[in-house]
């Protein structure tokens, strides 16, 4: 075997190792302390992560995030499973509306997070009535979950139908002839076929949306008090912020641990459908 | 073949809740403050140029789309050469336990959140001084390993092998195979890989935002971040400002949709 090929690999085995799994160990290691991000520390045993489910700041923040990850991530299926669907039927200009639906995905979330928040605050009120929806500690979620959708939608529309592209066209005639009705066609002949692509776009939302940080800052940082406070966005603003480096790089580890037994159980159930369906 | 008329404007419709928002950010960035009452849906009466000329005085437009292009460019250039290259090495020697090890190494990578990183490598990369543009190349280059060494290798395996023994018995070695027979076929991936890191870098918000640390290397979206206070008394600037910032990517994809469309769709699929 020519000897190349370790000096292909070699470097970049070195750089990742250096600037990702030190950082995962450094951050395990400083996870076990009261390192406060400057100065000495102390080695406290898992003190950090016992006072973590003691700490209403810390639990709030993981309810907000999974309500927002749930509903953001079941409304940005339905709506693109939806627009996809539309996309492929008999339209006319299919190649300019999907360009149209498509243009969220290249943009910047947290600048289309500042023209949303304009939005909440003028314009939305100066319609409809009402008072800035982003400024009430119980509605303040709803703003983020419509800029994440409005953001995410495009992505997933872009996967379903490539999905809806790959079922051949004689599998609808087929279930025509039998006299399936249109709702009845979508559940027993296209939705079992695009499962996998359903997967596919359920765990990517999911995992995304449960690191929320970009809409947040943009639109609440947080507020009003702590009601938009994300787990990411504690993590940044305790850490850098707050004095509490060790604390919540602690917070950061069961965080890692969260989204990977998410995205496992997501998997399992998924996939099992895909099997039985 | 029968068009669904009612269908197609149906769409049409719905594509009003991308295209409204985009319009009111143009309509917006036209506007004197005077302006701005009620909805603010309505055309500027007198389009006022003159707020981009403000953005781009107060945010040093200039030095900050230098950056992003420059962080940009930089990413994506070296990502598909160094990428490329480290997938190769591990798709020939798949069946070598070191290289597949690597493999799952790397991959692995993509289930651990940026967050329990963060703020490790804020410390890391002060030290090491890269907490700079250079820094920041390095860093998107080094954690798309991830994501790239898991597409890259799923494409180079399908390529046979015969085409690279050909090249061998007329006596080329190894790094002379990838470069002149492997590379060039990888072109599809390339696009899908240079893509994805383009749309990363250039939009992404939270990496700049920890580890740059002299206000001359800022980016686009970290200006808009660190104006806030100065755009809340100024929204027509700040709709100028914003417009600014997006309009280099809403161009690149007006003239490249279906190539942007097809390239992030080879990427998610094959994931």
């Amino acid at each position: 075997m020519s000897r190349a090929y370790y000096w292909m690999v070699v470097p970049a085995f070195v750089l990742f190792f250096l600037l990702h799994t030190v950082p995962v160990l450094q951050g395990f290691y400083y996870s076990l302390t009261d390192y406060p991000g400057y100065g000495e520390h102390a080695f406290v045993g898992i003190r950090n992560y016992v006072n973590l489910f003691k700490d209403d700041r810390v639990l709030e923040a993981y309810l907000f995030t999974f309500q927002f990850a749930i509903v953001a991530t079941i409304l940005t299926n339905v709506i693109a499973l939806a627009v996809a669907v539309g996309l492929n039927a008999r339209i006319r200009f299919q190649t300019a509306l999907r360009g149209i639906y498509f243009i969220p995905n290249v943009l910047a979330i947290l600048i289309v997070g500042y023209i949303f928040n304009y939005l909440f605050a003028n314009s939305v009120p100066a319609i409809f009535g009402g008072t800035n929806l982003l400024a009430d500690p119980d509605l303040a979620w709803i703003g983020i979950v419509i800029v994440a959708v409005w953001q995410a939608v495009a992505f997933n529309i872009v996967i379903y139908l490539a999905g809806l592209q790959t079922i051949p066209e004689d599998l609808h005639e087929a279930a025509m002839i039998d006299g399936a009705g249109r709702w009845r066609r979508f559940w027993s002949v296209v939705f079992p076929l695009i499962a996998p692509f359903f997967t596919v776009n359920m765990v990517l939302s999911a995992k995304n949306f449960l690191q929320v940080f970009d809409h947040i800052v943009a639109l609440t940082n947080g507020g009003p008090g702590s009601a938009t406070t994300s787990v990411s966005l504690l993590i940044y603003t305790g850490g850098f912020q707050g004095g509490e480096y060790a604390y919540q790089t602690a917070n950061a580890i069961v965080y890692f641990v969260i989204i990977v037994l998410v995205s496992i159980f997501q998997l399992r159930i998924l996939q099992r459908r895909e099997v039985t369906m | 073949m029968r068009r669904n008329w009612w269908l197609t404007a149906l769409m049409a419709a719905g594509s009003l809740t991308v295209l409204v928002p985009l319009y009111f950010t143009v309509v917006t960035a036209l506007k004197t403050p005077e302006e701005l009452a009620g909805a603010g849906f309505d055309l500027p009466r007198n389009p006022a140029w003159g707020n981009f000329a403000e953005a781009w005085e107060l945010t040093n437009y200039p030095q900050a789309a230098l950056n992003s292009a420059l962080i940009t460019v930089g990413a994506v250039a070296l990502t598909l050469l160094t990428n490329s290259l480290v997938a190769y090495a591990i798709a020939r020697n798949f069946h070598r336990k070191l290289f597949k090890g690597l493999y799952f190494y790397f991959v692995s990578a993509l289930f651990v959140p940026f967050p329990i990183i963060m703020l490790p490598v804020v410390k890391q990369t002060s030290l090491l001084g890269l907490d700079n543009q250079a820094g920041l190349i390095l860093l998107y280059v080094v954690y798309g390993l991830a994501f790239n060494i898991f597409l890259y290798v799923g494409y180079i395996r399908s390529i046979p092998s015969s085409l690279e023994e050909a090249a061998r018995v007329d006596g080329a070695g190894t790094w002379t195979v990838f470069w002149r027979v492997i590379f060039p076929l990888l072109a599809p991936m390339n696009a899908t890989v240079g893509i994805l890191t383009f749309l990363w870098a250039w939009n992404d918000f939270l990496l700049p935002l920890v580890v740059l640390s002299s206000p001359d290397a800022q980016t686009l979206p970290l200006v808009q971040y660190v104006f806030q206070s100065q755009f809340n008394t100024n929204h027509t600037v700040a709709f100028a400002s914003y417009l600014m910032a997006l309009a280099p990517v809403l161009l690149v994809y007006v003239f490249a949709q279906r190539w942007v469309i097809s390239g992030v769709l080879r990427g998610s699929v094959k994931g």
